[in-house]
């Protein structure tokens, strides 16, 4: 069953709650009622979509991928969240909190970051409203997204380097959770994705499932019989299939296959995971016998992480949608297949929605598949010809 | 039985006017095979908290974080680490208090966790990332044990999750000393004595003030207003620096004597 809102608890069936160390949660508590009460305010609201119309450039496109398509054999829909400001889906939820920080009279904002485009979008928001702002990100993720290192910094937010653990987006996102706990009187953690403590995995939710109510309304005729989005924390992925959830069509959300599930390196939280407490909430997520953490791999920052939020957690238990998974490989490959049939460059995120469709199309063929392109892959070009020996 | 223990250490400190020392180490740190001795050299410990090491401890500073992952990487396993606790409690007499993180309690299961901690003679547990509102599952596995449950007070903390806090019958509060993750500190945000003013008003349940007490000086600021303090990254540090384990235990030792001193 769909759910408006998680219980009082925070909790998505199963999963959820509010995990946290005590000194956070009276910042949990207040951040709810503040969310709550702007959120039931038409003036907020007015203005969040008025924001998202005029500075981020909403509604975006959606349209058939007619190559692609003939491709593919396939019908295949584009979402075009890459063609949001700063480059992918990140900005609505940056731009929400960012609203929701001025309600709350706190002056500085911190975020962690995977691939670079939520401390970007994050650093936008900064900029935009006027706070301070430090973003947390892994020193592996700084170096195979170095252009949204200068972005961010052009942006005039503090690029801290995280070096513990893998240097990924687990370990940036402890490290904002820890500064949060130290400077929680007048800092607000803007999380990036649709996991954490009550009532972040919400939020995020809300103000990312615009994805999915304009393309209901951009559909025309068409009606598409799958919707499929890559899954790292699930914020674009959420964001799609909330709405789609009453359209029946199916929800196909996919992680990172990494170097195979069967290496044990990959991101597979659902896939291969098993629930546990992960930043402030119980969810599906990679851990051991004894509860620690497993890393994750994958080719993409922004999907190199052991948990995802917990409403996918609640979807794929209730079986509302399902989680498949792409390798690193076929992630790469999809770039290419997609730049070169449509003129679009993907973030190797958005890639491994693609890469699932390209794997299944015999299953798909004569189907209508929308896919949520999440992002644009400019901050990938580097990697990319690092890794394909192009540069 | 386990929590009575503790019960008995803060009757008999409050008795004698003065504040308990309760030292924190990480267990199987250096390495599972020397960390009984690391704990054998802490001076004047009236009990052991004894952290079990977790991958992604969001309370824990650089040095409480580097000294876990130490420990997990010489092989530190849930069951070693309480069997260290268990040695710890054996060899000193003293109460220990087993310290983790939810996802080790939960991996487990609650009731699993405090089965285990019992065996090895725990009187309490302390989950770092458990607030009241999802403490039940596991305080009562803890309790139903014989064990105490633990539960925190920070300086952010409002009056109404104070009184549901002390409510909730833990053994012990642990009061939040500063804002902020665990670890030295030159500089004090002076929130001690404001919380354990609001903790008191609400409750005499026994109090202990953590987090960022490090010197003698921090931990004798806290007497006239804690039933024990407790002291980590001060303790710890000195066995992540030290290049040999009688090294370790030395400074340790100096350490640790100090802070008792100041306590008495
Ligand atoms: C373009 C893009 N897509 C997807 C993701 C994964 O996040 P989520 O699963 O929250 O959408 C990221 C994260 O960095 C991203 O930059």
């Amino acid at each position: 069953m769909k759910l408006d809102r998680p219980d009082d608890r925070g909790r998505f069936g199963a999963y959820g709650g509010r995990f946290a160390p005590e000194t956070l949660m009276p910042a949990l508590d207040e951040l709810e009622r503040a969310f709550e009460k702007a959120w039931a305010d038409d003036s907020f609201v007015t203005r969040y979509k008025e924001l998202l119309n005029t500075y981020v450039g909403r509604p975006t496109p959606q349209h058939l991928a007619p190559r692609l398509s003939e491709h593919l054999g396939v019908t295949v829909l584009l979402k075009r969240e890459d063609l949001a400001h700063t480059g992918a889906h990140k900005i609505n939820n940056a731009i929400g909190q960012g609203m929701l920080v001025q309600v709350m009279g706190k002056r500085r904002l911190i975020a962690e970051t995977g691939a670079g485009q939520h401390g970007v979008a994050t650093a936008t928001a900064a900029a935009y409203f006027g706070l301070e702002c430090a973003i947390y990100m892994g020193q592996k993720d700084i170096e195979r997204q170095r252009l949204n290192v200068y972005r961010m910094r052009l942006l005039g937010a503090e690029v801290i380097p995280v070096t513990s653990g893998a240097g990924t987006l687990k370990d940036a996102t402890n490290e904002a959770m820890r500064e949060w706990v130290r400077s929680v009187e007048y800092t607000h953690y803007t999380i990036g994705s649709v996991v954490g403590p009550h009532p972040f995995p919400w939020i995020v939710r809300e103000f990312q499932k615009v994805i999915g109510e304009e393309s209901i309304a951009q559909l025309g005729d068409l009606r598409p019989d799958v919707v499929v989005a890559c899954v790292g924390g699930g914020s674009n992925a959420a964001g799609i299939f909330y709405p789609y959830l009453d359209t029946g069509a199916d929800l196909v959300g996919v992680e990172a296959g990494g170097l195979g599930i069967e290496t044990g390196k990959h991101g597979a939280s659902i896939g291969a995971g098993t629930p546990g407490v992960l930043h402030g909430s119980r969810t599906y997520m990679l851990q051991d016998a004894d509860g620690q953490v497993i890393e994750a791999h994958s080719v993409s920052a922004g999907l190199d992480y052991p948990g995802v939020g917990p409403e996918h957690s609640y979807f794929a238990d209730q079986g509302m949608a399902r989680y498949e998974s792409v390798t690193d490989e076929e992630a790469l490959d999809a770039v290419d297949l997609l730049a070169k049939t449509e003129g679009i460059i993907p973030a190797i995120e958005s890639a491994h929605a693609i890469a699932w469709v390209a794997r299944e199309r015999t299953a798909l063929a004569g189907k209508t598949v929308l896919i949520n392109l999440s992002g644009r892959g400019d901050k990938d070009v580097e990697q990319i010809a690092r890794i394909r020996g192009m540069a | 039985m386990g929590a009575d223990r503790l019960r008995e250490l803060f009757a008999t400190t409050r008795a004698e006017n003065r504040t308990a020392f309760l030292p924190f180490m990480t267990a199987g740190l250096p390495n599972p095979d020397e960390s009984l001795s690391v704990f054998a050299s802490i001076e004047g410990a009236d009990a052991f908290e004894v952290g079990i090491p977790y991958s992604d401890p969001l309370m824990d500073g650089p040095t409480i974080q580097a000294a876990g992952q130490a420990a997990l990487k010489a092989g530190t396993s849930l069951s070693r680490g309480l069997s260290i606790a268990s040695e710890v409690t054996q060899t000193t007499g003293k109460p220990v208090i087993i310290m983790t993180y939810a996802n080790v309690v939960f991996q487990v299961t609650p009731a699993r966790f405090a089965a285990m901690a019992a065996d090895a003679g725990a009187s309490a547990v302390i989950v770092a990332d458990l607030p009241i509102d999802e403490a039940a599952p596991i305080q009562s596995a803890v309790e139903a044990a014989g064990l105490g449950m633990v539960l925190f007070v920070a300086p952010t903390t409002d009056e109404r999750r104070i009184s549901d806090i002390v409510a909730a019958n833990p053994v012990f509060v642990y009061g939040v000393a500063e804002l902020g993750v665990t670890g030295e500190r030159t500089a004090s945000g002076g929130h001690a004595a404001n919380l354990s003013k609001r903790v008191r008003a609400a409750s005499d349940v026994p109090l202990v003030m953590g987090v960022g007490i490090s010197t003698p000086e921090q931990a004798a600021a806290m007497r006239p207003f804690a039933d024990g303090v407790i002291v980590g990254s001060a303790l710890v540090r000195p066995v992540l620096e030290a290049s040999t384990i009688e090294a370790a235990r030395r400074d340790v030792a100096s350490i640790s004597r100090k802070i008792a001193e100041a306590l008495r």
